[in-house]
């Protein structure tokens, strides 16, 4: 049975050692070989697995081994929510709560 | 597409974020939290037992009280709550782009940001385990305490520090069956009052042990369990079956720092306090101007130090908006650090002092605007 790493893109254990194997030595040159952790959950699962694996495969200290670049959105968001009128003084509820 | 007339923006409405919020509003800030939840509180609403501690710290008083109080002070002080509300980006301009419950896309522009966004937990990867019924210790004990389900009738518990001790305990409470707790390390890591609770009860406790796989069709039906050695290799032969129908991971948790990497927060890394951390002063300010932290994106610890924290940021957020004057306000926070201090102490807490000292020697005075 294969060990997923990463759930939401489905890369097993082999797939990422692979990719350190090619020369992958942080977060995002793993995430570029194999697409790891740029699923649903942006890497929050598996991103600090992914940081072990290296550790263990090349020797590296956790500490300094480079993350994932992080960019927005950093949560799930719909195109209909990126796409609606929204925004706006108007439209925002808060604001007219708070006066 | 700003929102001119917020003074500081708080993110996630849990201990430390209410706690701020609070802290703030009393001293007349218009301030908002935003929690992407469907309702305030954070973890404390799961927590059915009572905390110990020093009276200060509410000792005696179960967690959702100790909820519910910071809710009622947080609405009484006129702190607004916006729930379902996810922040989805940190714009270097610092506006806040939030996606409400509603769908409304906002862009506000406070003048301080405190950020409360807690942790996420950490996962294992072992053959078996996107299987149903594999699933964290928080997820476990969100079925059990708040929504009155056992996710099955025997579990095991993956990790021996206090949530997995805790989360044994209230499974047991709830009437399920804990086939063991497994740990990979050669002792307990949590506090042994809770462990003795739990072998009272029965539940084994099996340190230096793994699991190796989960089996199961299409969910999971057992487990393979194997002893480690001293250098954590599995040792050949020791490999044994029991069968549970839900596989609990308590490995403890990692600061949800993404808005703080946002930020261009300056990050320091304690594997003790769950990894990379944002660095921040006395004041739970970051090197950030104006961006403030509190809770467990600062260091996982626990949610009495969190709402302290959460104080401090508040008080902080609002002597930097001239809301207090300076000689009040230090007064303020020299108590808050004092509770904060007795907490920190003892074989567990002197070991969170110490590394909470190191990364606030590395945050004085280096804001970067």
């Amino acid at each position: 049975m294969s060990k997923h790493i990463c759930r939401c893109e489905e890369v097993n254990e082999d797939e990422i050692r692979q990719a350190i194997a090619e020369g992958a030595t942080t977060v995002t040159g793993v995430k570029r070989r194999t697409g790891a952790g740029m699923g649903l959950c942006q890497g929050r699962t598996c991103r600090r697995l992914i940081v072990g694996l290296i550790a263990a495969e090349t020797g590296q200290n956790p500490a300094e081994i480079e993350t994932s670049s992080v960019r927005p959105p950093v949560r799930p968001v719909t195109v209909e929510a990126l796409l609606s009128p929204g925004g706006g003084s108007a439209g925002c509820k808060c604001r007219e709560e708070n006066k | 597409m700003t929102q001119a007339d917020t003074d500081i923006i708080v993110i996630g409405a849990g201990p430390a974020g209410l706690s701020a919020a609070a802290e703030a509003a009393r001293l007349g800030a218009a301030v908002l939290v935003l929690d992407e939840n469907d309702r305030p509180g954070g973890q404390l609403f799961k927590q059915i037992h009572k905390f110990f501690g020093s009276k200060d710290h509410r000792a005696g008083v179960r967690g959702y009280a100790i909820g519910d109080s910071l809710l009622a002070e947080t609405a009484r002080l006129g702190a607004r709550i916006e729930l379902g509300a996810v922040v989805y980006a940190i714009y270097p301009d610092r506006r806040v782009a939030v996606i409400t419950a509603d769908q409304r896309r906002l862009l506000l522009n406070p003048k301080k940001i405190i950020l409360a966004t807690g942790a996420s937990e950490n996962a294992l990867a072992f053959p078996g385990c996107t299987l149903p019924g594999v699933m964290s210790a928080g997820a476990v004990q969100t079925m059990v305490n708040l929504h009155r389900v056992l996710p099955a009738e025997k579990t095991i518990m993956i990790g021996s520090g206090n949530v997995g001790l805790i989360v044994s305990y209230q499974i047991r409470q709830a009437g399920g069956q804990v086939a063991a707790l497994v740990e990979a390390a050669p002792a307990i890591g949590g506090y042994g009052v809770h462990a003795a609770k739990i072998s009272r009860l029965g539940v084994p406790i099996l340190t230096g042990h793994t699991v190796k796989c989960v089996h199961g069709v299409d969910r999971v039906e057992g487990v393979t369990l194997v002893a480690l050695d001293d250098r954590f290799r599995p040792v050949p032969g020791s490999e044994r079956d029991v069968a549970v129908g839900c596989v609990a991971i308590a490995v403890g948790l990692t600061p949800l720092a993404e808005l703080a990497l946002m930020c261009g927060c300056k990050f320091t890394y304690i594997p003790k306090l769950g990894g990379h951390l944002p660095v921040h002063d006395d004041n739970m300010e970051t090197t950030a101007a104006g961006i403030y932290v509190a809770g467990d994106i600062t260091g996982v610890e626990e949610a009495s130090s969190a709402m302290e924290e959460g104080r401090l940021a508040g008080i902080a957020a609002a002597e930097a908006l001239g809301r207090v004057a300076p000689q009040e306000a230090a007064a303020l926070k020299q108590a808050v650090w004092a509770r904060l201090n007795a907490l920190r102490t003892g074989r567990f807490g002197q070991a969170r002092r110490d590394a909470k000292e190191q990364i606030t020697a590395e945050g004085r005075g280096a804001h970067v605007s």
